[in-house]
């Protein structure tokens, strides 16, 4: 006999490096968990190994990094690397959110990144992209 | 058993961390099938220690259970954590955060931290952590420390799942202890004042160690206070206010009251020495396998609850739907009772001819 499924969106709202601007981190957490979403929140100053850890062992589909000290070159791939090392990079939606030049944005995408969201982008419009594009599973 | 369960199953016995949470993560969303991959993973569990930490919000749950697994770890014992954060009741939604305190043994994969949100609480927060536990015994876990919500409505539900329960206590909150009285206080086998370098936690364990005292006394004892036996819980459940007169002697544990400094990582050895300590005697005094029975039991019944309940609603729909009886009941052409009564009749006439022929009752899957 089948039972009700009762699947929910998984999401760790990661912050890694230095900086300690956790202002958007803490709005997009808040937005997450009222769109139904289950959050989970890394805190500040957070390592790559962290962070893969706790993607890992918390089986989220989305993993959000928000960096705002410009450290994403030297930070994402770690932690991309990371995921592949767990088999947890082709099933983990990764989104990047902070401040980002254009011009280092494919590269991101290159290593696995689904988007990349900068300043002024909406929370409906990020919600949106975690629901389309959640991995199904 | 699907294919991809066996895959799973097998990871996870080999030892594969994504595994581990994969196998969480159906069993959370109730996956088609999880159901015969936790059977599967049953057969490979028991060797796992359960300890249950609860307490009010902000008793510091997450920075004991944080610097547990680090002492437990230093003395070469794998760890499993399951912390679980409340869930909105009208989005679903949560924020997990117990994850933040659990900072001391990050970078160390042999402490599996893993955040359960409240969901489907009726029933299913303790059906759900139940399961997870057994996915972590059968990883091979040595302790498993399952973290509740901050003690509310389901601090009897971690009876059912741990072996020892551990009650975190707030210092200088007097009137706090009296109104845990009643409930959470009955089911703690360790209790432990925290931030005991805070202004009255002298009289916070004065308060228990009487407690207790009183607890022990004669006339007390049929309230439970102090009686930690497996009974305890049933006669809770049960609502049996019969009582266990044969309290006394070595098979009585006497709940320690402990100090300790969770974010100095003060009096944490004595937290793991005396839940050890009240696994001896678990084991010494037949203890542990009449709680393990308890808990099958109520897992047994908490499934049949729920598979039942879903047989019946299925059942309702076919008869139109409960909004299409309702409103025969308002207007008058019925009533509650016999549609009840209609509803469940198949399913009455189909287990009496059942227990005829076989005599036993059936378990539906």
């Amino acid at each position: 006999m089948s039972e009700q499924e009762q699947r929910s969106i998984r999401c760790l709202v990661a912050k890694v490096g230095l900086d300690g601007h956790d202002r958007g981190a803490h709005v997009i957490a808040r937005a997450f968990r009222d769109a139904g979403f289950e959050v989970i929140y890394s805190g500040l100053h957070k390592a790559p190994e962290e962070i893969v850890q706790a993607a890992v062992q918390e089986d989220v589909d989305v993993l959000g990094i928000s960096i705002l000290s410009g450290a994403h070159n030297t930070l994402v791939p770690k932690i991309m690397d990371g995921l592949e090392e767990y088999d947890a990079k082709d099933d983990t939606l990764v989104l990047v959110g902070g401040v980002v030049p254009d011009e280092d944005k494919a590269a991101l995408k290159d290593q696995g990144v689904a988007a990349v969201f900068g300043p002024g982008t909406s929370i409906e419009e990020t919600i949106e992209f975690v629901r389309e594009n959640a991995p199904e599973r | 058993m699907s294919t991809e369960h066996d895959d799973l199953l097998e990871d996870l016995l080999a030892g594969k961390h994504r595994a581990l949470a994969r196998t969480i993560s159906h069993i959370e969303n109730r996956a088609p099938g999880y159901r015969s991959l936790v059977s599967a993973l049953s057969a490979h569990t028991g060797s796992a220690e359960v300890i249950g930490i609860t307490g009010s919000p902000g008793a510091g749950k997450s920075t004991l259970v944080d610097k547990l697994a680090e002492t437990y770890r230093e003395r070469g014992e794998t760890v499993g954590v399951i912390a679980i954060d409340p869930s909105s009741p009208f989005t679903g939604g949560a924020v997990l955060g117990d994850r933040i305190r659990m900072a001391s043994t990050v970078g160390d994969m042999d402490v599996f931290v893993r955040s359960m949100s409240a969901r489907g609480t009726l029933g299913g927060l303790s059906t759900a952590t139940a399961d997870a536990v057994t996915a972590m015994d059968a990883f091979g876990k040595d302790k498993i420390i399952i973290e509740t919500v901050g003690a509310g409505q389901n601090e009897i539900d971690i009876v059912r799942t741990a072996d020892t329960v551990a009650v975190l206590v707030p210092p200088g909150s007097g009137d706090a202890v009296q109104t845990l009285k009643a409930g959470i206080l009955e089911i703690a086998d360790v209790f432990i004042v925290n931030k005991a370098d805070r202004p009255g936690a002298d009289r916070t364990v004065q308060e228990l160690l009487e407690m207790i005292e009183l607890g022990e006394g004669s006339g007390f004892a049929s309230v439970g206070v102090g009686h930690h036996g497996p009974d305890a819980v049933a006669d809770l459940e049960q609502g049996d206010t019969e009582a266990d007169v044969d309290d006394e002697g070595p098979e009585t544990w006497t709940p320690p009251v402990l100090e300790t400094v969770a974010t100095k990582g003060t009096g944490v050895d004595d937290v793991i020495d005396e839940c050890r300590a009240h696994r001896v005697h678990l084991e010494a005094t037949g203890s542990l396998a009449a709680r393990r029975r308890l808990r099958h039991a109520e897992e047994i019944r908490t499934l049949l609850r729920s598979d039942v309940h879903r047989l019946l609603e299925a059942e309702l729909e076919a008869q139109g739907g409960v909004t299409g009886l309702a409103e025969a009941v308002r207007a008058g052409e019925t009533d509650p009772y016999t549609i009840a009564q209609d509803a469940l009749e198949p399913l009455e006439a189909c287990l009496e001819e059942r227990s005829l022929e076989l005599d036993v009752e059936p378990v539906s899957k």
